[in-house]
């Protein structure tokens, strides 16, 4: 086995258990596109270049930008629904 | 349920599936090990059959290329939901649309975004366009032009991208690269040949042109998964626009 896998499935391991124990889900995109990325570059070091393209846009583009712009509404939303309280 | 409850299900859950997970890892193959004929036989042939180098767009857009289409239509599927979907809840109650203010943009961030968009764009249509010799093609390389244009909102907000993101044009593209898919599959029929046969010039390996439709099909997913990408990114954005 190549040695660089060992290094990017411990960092893998790592920022998964990183992701997981996040519990603000803002900040949890963070480890999360890192993940991607390290995920990416396993895929790459296997010899995968194809997949490693998609899963490089999809996991550390996409998914963060959708995630951020739901949590972005969920925000806004709260503020008024609070706002909305506040004059009644 | 207490937390102790909880702990004893996910225990009793967690270490079977455990056990049965390293049970069956440990009985694997090795890495590179690969009994089947299947990739052997289309590394053999697929270049001079199909005038390809990457074999795994050979086998994407042509010898399995049903399947592809079958995976393309999820993703058109995906975008009109979330369209149809979100576009519902916009018609349904206007006073209950939530409003963002935008936030100023950062001088280095425009000028940053404005340069990169377009190296992005053309570095995502170089990928589709050289699908069948290098790695990517047209999913790859449509993902990268249909995020690429975040780029817009990233540097200068809503106004840029709604300007590019011009849904009465994107829809139609969209729409008109999963027609393109099943138009290219079709003429084959007409030609007396089973869907999807590569009945086009198959041109030379490692040039711009080869792969007959291969490449053809490359291009209808470029334009498809690239505006549907456009599509999708401009909906969620449209839920957090600022206030008029």
């Amino acid at each position: 086995m190549n040695p660089y896998q060992y290094v990017i499935y411990a960092l893998l391991a790592i920022f998964a258990t990183v992701t997981v124990l996040t519990r603000d889900p803002a900040l949890q995109i963070f480890p999360y596109a890192l993940y991607g990325m390290l995920l990416a570059i396993s895929f790459f070091i296997l010899q995968a270049p194809d997949v490693t393209l998609s899963e490089l846009t999809v996991g550390t583009a996409l998914i963060p930008f959708l995630v951020l712009v739901t949590l972005a509404k969920i925000r806004a939303r709260e503020a008024k629904l609070k706002e909305g309280k506040d004059q009644g | 349920m207490t937390d102790r409850a909880r702990v004893w299900v996910m225990g009793l859950s967690f270490v079977p599936l455990a056990a049965f997970l390293i049970w069956g890892i440990s009985g694997l193959n090795a890495f590179g090990f690969y009994p089947g004929p299947y990739g052997d036989i289309i590394n053999a042939i697929g270049d001079w059959q199909r005038h390809a180098w990457n074999m795994a767009t050979a086998v994407n857009f042509d010898y399995r290329g049903f399947d592809t289409m079958g995976e393309e239509y999820i993703m058109f599927v995906s975008v009109v939901g979330v369209a149809l979907i979100l576009r519902e809840r916009e018609l349904e109650d206007k006073s209950s649309r939530t409003t963002l203010a935008e936030s100023e943009r950062a001088d280095g961030v425009g000028v940053l975004s404005f340069v990169l968009l377009p190296i992005v764009v053309v570095f995502g249509i170089y990928m589709a366009l050289h699908g069948p010799n290098t790695p990517g093609g047209g999913f790859q390389g449509g993902a990268i032009v249909g995020t690429a244009f975040l780029f817009a909102y990233l540097g200068s907000g809503h106004k840029a991208f709604a300007a590019i993101g011009k849904t009465e044009v994107v829809e139609p593209l969209e729409a008109l690269g999963a027609l393109a898919y099943v138009g290219i599959g079709l003429v084959a029929l007409f030609l007396g040949d089973e869907f999807l046969t590569n009945y086009l010039p198959l041109g030379t390996a490692g040039n711009l042109w080869s792969g007959g439709t291969i490449w053809a099909i490359n291009i209808a997913v470029l334009l498809e998964i690239g505006t549907g990408f456009l599509l999708a990114t401009g909906e969620f954005l449209k839920e957090i626009q600022p206030p008029e």
